[in-house]
């Protein structure tokens, strides 16, 4: 089987490690080889962040480069953006259509582009883009963004629901387990 | 059972698995979550240590007990610890001990991007370098062996990549070995010249029995590959780098042993292919052990020495074709760390500014008071510089410095290594303003403990130094204690104090804004009819204030009401 790529992409804090230590342990459980990559530490303070989650037969690099990523799962618009060098022909974004503000912009110093969704999809781009912070808070918690996306993500890869269940009640702290599952079926169904 | 862990995780689990007993360490960017995790272990026993050379110096002298030891750091502090290490060389162990040291080619979270690499050879001690966590692991118990076998400190070499991804590993049983006893022997412990010069030669010899052993081993591997007119080598996160994209077409040497090298292993391999190419980041290191053999090859030459490697990259480099995906024409505004809403640096930095004054800076967290719109520091260069540093720039530049100039440095870096600095001011009498950021954590690495925090590793309650005794203990007769979110105090103290004529300590003291235990009063409100759109609030550069339709609004899910920005309102339109 040839590497399947995801990159995972956010803002430091959103919670993107969660989703790829999730999604890890789904993988594992497949019997596949994973590599999950992050940076940690500085850019975690509110900057740019991306984590790398490969698996197939065997995955060597733990990194993804440019041309590679079969999807960026992105919890914020400007940071799919970013990164879209990073997939495929034919690559698929899907994001949370929130927009934060970094500090360029916040400082006047530069613009948050317009049209973001368009512009990608006008690249050949397959952008799923949707509010995961309304759904996330419908199902109880802001921070439940994260699985808010992981739903939508199951829809595009053909894992049963007990894999999903397991991954995600051994990622989850048992008291937020019903809020996290409910995020989860809120961002599938959406 | 097969499962994922970090690289940082699998050293830890190597340890365990290794029969370790006692570990200290300093944290620092990417190596912290060895000491981390070791610290889940009940049966290791794990500390935070003042500064990476009391680190190694501890665990050197566990090793004497006759426990196997382990000491973690980040590559700068190598640095620190170097003066031990070179001594270490030459002392050799009692039980193993093992240095784990990771770099951070691409500067991710680090002042500078040294290769440690040449610290193995230049104090000539083995270095192990693993490529994934498997490896980690496996190193880790071998570097046990080998510390014990060969009577040498080992060094385990981590970098950005291989310590921050998972990978499978399969864990196993630990086994601790008997304690060693520990003999007196001077003519090995005690290194004064005569004794040294008796150990060198027999550094020397261990170096050369080591080279014998790299010939065989196993983690030095040839794997072999159908297209000869190229042969690589290679070793950690490039290795893996160089699988990615060739997979087996082209004969690889992997170096599981970075220091000392297998020189007739590499001879032979060299032999068997048409073209030599070394495959490693940062500086040529392989790729002039390989020239020092005589052996015509590429490296350098290619590849950069700045920054890290990636598959892509070592494609291109040796004639591949690569292909990016489309990127958008307009430019993405850049997303760079900020200081949390409600951190406790940001209004210090923002009267230091206002006060016009040249700010010696320091590392941690508070080094984002560089970043505009604060832009209140002049220098960053290593832990303690700013202390040290301002001594000589009070002195050298006599009265006029003396009353603009202060240093910053956070309570955790004070402690390993601004405190040296602060004696020699005192001792020295400079007339120098010390602000110490007392935040009460080490906060940039991610959270850790230090001395000044009254907790240890593990979490449980222990001595805590008193800053204030500290510094009247080492001399400073002045020392004041301010609250950061107290503007206008902290403004009139600072003026006092660099009006002084006799050095003085300014405690900047409240606990960063991310700890459990802090209480904030919650989200402010901004006030659209009383808002004039002055813009003073945007000088702190909280991130959870923007400007919407030219009025000031306030991120209810980030603000954490400190009032810092309320007191730069003329217009009390925040509250
Ligand atoms: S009170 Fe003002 S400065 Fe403090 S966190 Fe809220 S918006 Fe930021
Ligand atoms: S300082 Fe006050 S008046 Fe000026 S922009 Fe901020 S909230 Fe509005």
């Amino acid at each position: 089987m040839e590497t399947k790529n995801i990159m995972i992409v956010g803002v430091g804090g959103q919670g993107t490690l969660l989703a790829s230590k999730l999604l890890g342990r789904l993988l594992l459980g497949k019997g596949f080889d994973v590599k999950v990559s992050e940076v940690h530490g500085m850019s975690q303070r509110g900057g740019s962040v991306v984590t790398y989650v490969r698996w197939g037969d065997r995955v060597c690099s733990p990194i993804i480069d440019k041309g590679q990523a079969d999807c960026i799962l992105s919890f914020e618009l400007l940071e799919a953006a970013r990164y879209t060098e990073f997939l495929k022909p034919g690559g698929r974004i899907i994001v949370n259509s929130q927009q934060i503000n970094p500090m360029p912009v916040i400082a006047g110093m530069a613009a948050y582009p317009e049209k973001l969704e368009e512009k990608m999809s006008a690249l050949g781009i397959q952008v799923d883009a949707f509010d995961a912070l309304s759904l996330a808070e419908e199902a109880g918690s802001s921070k439940a963004v994260n699985l808010v996306l992981m739903g939508r993500l199951a829809k595009h890869f053909d894992f049963t629901d007990e894999e999903w269940m397991d991954a995600i009640e051994h990622s989850v702290p048992p008291k937020f387990l019903e809020l996290n599952k409910k995020a989860f079926e809120l961002g599938r169904s959406a | 059972m097969k499962t994922l862990m970090l690289g940082n995780e699998a050293v830890a689990r190597g340890l365990y698995e290794g029969g370790c007993s006692f570990v200290s360490s300093y944290p620092g960017t990417p190596s912290t979550e060895i000491t981390e995790c070791a610290a889940k272990y009940e049966e290791l026993y794990a500390e935070w240590a003042p500064n990476e050379k009391v680190a190694l110096e501890a665990a050197f002298g566990a090793s004497l007990s006759g426990r196997r030891s382990f000491c973690a750091m980040k590559h700068v502090g190598l640095n620190v610890a170097a003066d031990p290490l070179f001594t270490i060389s030459y002392t050799g162990v009692n039980a193993g001990l093992v240095i784990g040291v990771a770099d951070d080619a691409g500067m991710h979270s680090s002042q500078n991007e040294q290769d440690s690499r040449h610290y193995a050879q230049a104090s000539k001690i083995p270095m192990l370098e693993p490529s994934d966590s498997a490896e980690a692991l496996a190193f880790a118990k071998l570097a046990y062996e080998l510390s014990e076998q060969f009577d040498t400190v080992v060094l385990l070499k981590m970098c950005t990549r291989v310590s921050h991804s998972q990978s499978v590993v399969e864990p196993g049983e630990r086994v601790l070995p008997a304690r060693k006893k520990y003999v007196k022997d001077p003519g090995k412990y005690i290194m004064m010249p005569a004794n040294a010069k008796k150990r060198h030669p027999e550094v020397e010899a261990r170096t050369k029995a080591l080279t014998v052993w790299a010939e065989t081993a196993d983690i030095n591997r040839i794997e072999e590959g159908g297209d000869r007119s190229c042969g690589i080598i290679t070793s950690s996160t490039c290795y893996q780098y160089v699988k990615e994209t060739f997979g087996d077409t082209y004969p690889v040497l992997k170096l599981g042993m970075i220091w000392p090298m297998p020189e007739q292993r590499i001879r032979d391999f060299a032999a068997t292919v048409e073209r030599l190419v070394v495959v490693e980041e940062l500086d040529g290191f392989i790729e002039a052990h390989c020239r020092s053999l005589g052996l015509a090859v590429s490296g350098k030459d290619l590849f950069p020495d700045i920054g890290e490697l990636s598959q892509n990259l070592v494609k291109e480099k040796l004639g591949g074709n690569v292909q990016a995906g489309a990127a958008l024409e307009e430019a993405i505004p850049a997303r760079p760390p900020v200081m949390c809403a409600g951190c406790p640096h940001r209004s210090i930095f923002y009267v230091l500014k206002k006060m016009n004054l040249t700010v010696l800076g320091d590392i941690g967290c508070y080094t984002l008071g560089a970043v505009q719109p604060l832009g209140a520091i002049d220098t960053t260069i290593c832990m303690g510089a700013s202390v040290s540093g301002l001594h000589g720039f009070v002195k050298a530049g006599e009265e006029e410095n003396a009353g603009r100039t202060v240093a910053v440095i956070g309570d955790s870096t004070f402690i390993h290594s601004g405190v040296t600095g602060l004696i020699n001011i005192a001792y020295n009498e400079s007339n120098a303003t010390v602000i110490i950021l007392d935040n009460s954590i080490t906060g940039m690495t991610g959270h850790q403990q230090n001395p000044t925090t009254g907790y240890n590793l593990k979490g449980d309650p222990c001595t805590k130094i008193d800053l204030e005794s500290l510094c009247h203990a080492v001399g400073i007769k002045r020392v004041r204690v301010v609250d950061p979110y107290d503007m206008e105090a902290c403004q009139t103290v600072i003026g006092e104090e660099l009006a002084a004529k006799e050095p003085s300590v300014i405690i900047s003291r409240r606990p960063c804004a991310l700890l459990k235990y802090v209480k904030h009063p919650g989200p402010i409100c901004s006030d659209p009819e009383k808002c004039k759109g002055c813009k003073a609030c945007m000088r702190i550069g909280c991130p959870a204030i923007s400007m919407v339709d030219g009025k000031a609004k306030i991120d209810a899910t980030l603000c954490v009401g400190c009032g810092v920005c309320e007191q730069l309102c003329k217009f009390d339109a925040l509250g």
